[in-house]
């Protein structure tokens, strides 16, 4: 039983703080309501609390490294690149928050507010009919309640507030969207770039990757100071986060309270008026517990925990959960698997470098299965990838001590120009999480079992997602291009989508075209768990516009008193 | 997984989590592996590090002797040129911190080990330690290493273990590139560099911009 319950009550409930959780409570408090906004994790304050943002590499013991240490206490994150000296504050504790692994899922979170807004990958592209259609032509899954036209009002909004850099390229597959001016390709991509115009029939597209860095300043920010250093939080605000942007925006209206270290435990359900009536909150310094009220609810705790706290909660009406009558509750989680490609040498630049350290590359739009081709898979994939002169690590491996050994090692070296594939996974029930009972967390709650694996089609596409990258390669003139596949599994692409899919029918899926759970009208999930499928395009930038047309229609809906 | 090529790890720095994955990049340097390789790609070797029965890590902490000695290789390595060298820019602590923290037991004992092995060539070759030969005869002990290394780690199965020389070269360059001297000295380094310029004339002999970190 709870040990309090807050009088006051509130217009709306918003759980989680990321990307998702930060539109939520702007669009919300900025129509005028009471927002709650409840974050697990602890206060990190805007600029203030980057501790390292500014840090040179020689202020680093193991100079952002990882020590055994680190890798005894994140064994999770030590898997794959996260693990790192210089921003180990903003992932979890994993000892304090474990999961259960049916089969390997990495699962990269990061507990605090802002959640993983503050180390994103700011990729930003909006998501076409390409993808909306492609359950229902396929046969597969359940047909997306949505299409574009519908998002694409929204697309524009959250642009122009997040501020996106990037390039219009006129691609129906990719469309454009409100863009402030791209950061510029250097000669190498420019070249490989230019090359590719006229191959492949000119249906390959080396454009700009499309970045939530501004390039002009936006009130209260600055603009990209090219300085790489995203993921530690930035003192000029210059990519867009939680802390950045939605915010003090949301702060700004006056009707925001921010609560960190409150743990939703469940999600409160009346069974006569068939709506939420708050959730109630563990406190995870004092472990005391507290109901609070509001008239709608909000989920955007982000995928996987959106779903395990759909998974506790109105288990008196329902024993799969709040949102389980579908059968489809946990079920259908998918990620981009990814980690594969081919790169090589840019020959006829030696005299050619850049300034600055600009904080992203170029991206290859989806060719595959579109536009009369047609492969043994089904879906397809992008490329993520730059241009650069390599440093002075390339000298460990090469021959040599001594004074002109050093000297040489602190010029840059060979131009070098890759990309790394990014394919879509598609729907599957098999794919799912579930409580598991026999597993607490700090506080006392079951812990997720994950229970999620590639299959053929995956198998598949991957064989062209890293072939592709090598022809196209060499092709535009690139020299001892090389192709790897480092592996994945689940989770590693840090975009968990599915477990509460949006879709037609109450029957088949647990969300509605407008992002309600078909069971509880006032309780909104508008975080990757809605996705019905994954694309192969980077998914946040759709969570944006998916919250602020859902914080939309919530308000007209109150407004009509409908909730 | 493994990460055995450079180019692999040449595309990582290429995708969307870019600073951290190039973080790994530079710290490898792209390179075939090297002896604290298993902590940095995050894959824990299966076999258990050695622990003293009262339950404490086997490894001693390096004397500020042994600290000099570290110096001396990585300053054989990296010598006073147009810009300072590794010994300035107390490259053999920050070697000593990394092996302490950040290698292996296994690894641990194949570097130090290796510091043995070293000082008994240069008693055979010079009949007196590493650090009191001359500069001259240090740089013929270590060219002759490097290209033992290199051969050694060229042809080596992956889960060979990695040559102590290889270890200790990758742990001068990255500690001495990312010392404030190699970022500032002879790299250059700007914190905030306020723009983007795509496309610049360079000149052979102009040094690289630094990492940011």
């Amino acid at each position: 039983m709870q040990d309090q319950v807050q009088d006051q009550a509130y217009d709306a409930i918003v759980v989680g703080s990321g990307i998702s959780g930060g539109w939520a409570a702007k669009e919300l408090t900025e129509k005028g309501l009471k927002v709650l906004l409840l974050e697990r994790g602890k206060n990190i304050e805007h600029i203030k609390d980057y501790v390292n943002a500014t840090k040179a590499p020689w202020q680093y013991p193991h100079r952002g490294g990882r020590t055994t240490d680190m890798i005894k206490h994140y064994p999770v994150l030590a898997r794959d690149y996260p693990l790192n000296e210089k921003n180990l504050d903003y992932w979890v504790d994993e000892r304090e928050s474990p999961y259960t692994e049916a089969k390997r899922f990495d699962w990269f979170r990061g507990y605090q507010v802002g959640g993983r807004s503050l180390m994103w990958g700011r990729q930003s592209y909006r998501w076409s009919n390409i993808d909306f259609d492609a359950n229902a032509k396929d046969g597969i899954a359940v047909d997306w309640p949505i299409r574009y036209e519908e998002l694409a009002p929204w697309y524009d909004k959250v642009e122009k507030f997040a501020g996106i850099a990037g390039n219009r390229d006129g691609l129906e597959v990719l469309p454009d969207g409100q863009f402030m001016p791209p950061h510029k390709l250097n000669c190498g991509e420019e070249l490989v770039g230019n090359k590719l115009k006229k191959l492949f029939d000119g249906k390959r597209h080396l454009i700009h990757a499309r970045t939530a860095n501004i390039t002009q300043p936006l009130p209260g920010r600055g603009a990209c100071q090219s300085r790489d250093a995203c993921w530690l939080g930035c003192p000029y605000g210059a990519y867009f986060s939680t802390q950045s942007s939605t915010l003090p925006a949301a702060v700004a209206t006056g009707n925001l309270t921010l609560k960190p270290f409150a743990i939703v435990s469940e999600v409160l359900y009346d069974k006569d008026k068939k709506r939420a009536s708050g959730v109630r909150v563990i406190d995870a310094v004092t472990n005391a517990t507290t109901d609070y009220k509001a008239k709608v609810v909000f989920l955007c705790a982000s995928t996987l925990n959106s779903a395990w706290l759909l998974l506790r909660s109105a288990t008196d009406i329902w024993p799969g959960g709040l949102g389980s009558s579908s059968g489809e509750l946990g079920n259908n989680l998918m990620d981009h698997h990814f980690r594969l490609g081919a790169a090589g040498d840019l020959e006829g630049l030696d005299d050619k470098y850049y300034y600055g350290r600009k904080p992203t590359g170029f991206y290859i739009p989806r060719y595959r299965n579109v536009f009369g081709d047609k492969r043994e898979y089904l879906r397809g994939f992008g490329y993520q990838g730059s241009a650069s002169r390599e440093g002075w690590s390339r000298a460990i491996a090469e021959a040599g001590i001594g004074g002109a050994f050093k000297d040489a090692a602190a010029e840059p070296g060979q131009w070098t120009v890759g990309g790394m594939a990014f394919g879509e996974m598609l729907p599957n029930h098999a794919n799912k999480v579930t409580l598991d009972e026999t597993t607490k967390d700090k506080w006392g709650l079951p812990v997720l079992k994950i229970d999620c694996a590639t299959g053929e089609n995956e198998a598949k596409m991957r064989k062209d997602m890293m072939a592709d990258m090598a022809e196209m390669l060499a092709a535009a003139g690139v020299k001892d291009v090389k192709t790897y596949d480092l592996g994945y599994f689940p989770g590693q692409g840090i975009h968990e989508m599915g477990t509460a899919r949006m879709g037609k029918d109450p029957k088949t899926s647990v969300l509605n075209s407008h992002n309600q759970v078909w069971d509880a009208p006032n309780v909104f999930v508008t975080d990757g768990s809605g996705m019905t499928s994954a694309s192969c395009v980077n998914p946040s930038l759709t969570y944006m516009a998916l919250t602020a047309r859902a914080a939309d229609f919530a308000v007209s809906e109150l407004t009509k008193r409908n909730l | 997984m493994s990460l055995d090529t450079d180019k692999p790890l040449l595309a990582q720095s290429l995708i969307d989590r870019r600073e951290a994955i190039k973080r790994v990049s530079a710290l490898l340097g792209g390179a075939a592996l090297i002896g604290g390789s298993a902590l940095w790609t995050g894959c824990a070797p299966k076999d258990s590090p050695p622990v003293a029965a009262d339950g404490t890590a086997a490894f001693v902490p390096f004397t500020a002797a042994e600290i000099a000695y570290l110096d001396e290789i990585a300053d054989t390595i990296l010598p006073d040129t147009k810009t300072p060298g590794a010994k300035a820019a107390k490259t053999g602590a920050f070697m000593a911190v990394m092996v302490a923290d950040s290698y292996q037991p296994k690894d641990q004992a194949i570097f130090r080990d290796g510091m043995k092995t070293l000082d008994a060539a240069a008693e055979t070759a010079n009949k007196t330690t590493f650090v009191a030969s001359t500069p001259a005869h240090r740089l013929a002990l270590l060219e002759t290493l490097d290209k033992e290394q290199k051969a050694y780690m060229d042809t080596k199965k992956p889960d060979d273990p990695a040559h102590y020389f290889r270890m200790m070269k990758e742990l001068s360059l990255l500690g001495y590139f990312t010392s404030e001297i190699g970022c500032t000295q002879a790299q250059r380094y700007i914190e905030s560099p306020g723009r983007y310029d795509p496309c610049l004339p360079y000149t052979k002999g102009e040094v690289s911009w630094a990492s940011h970190a």
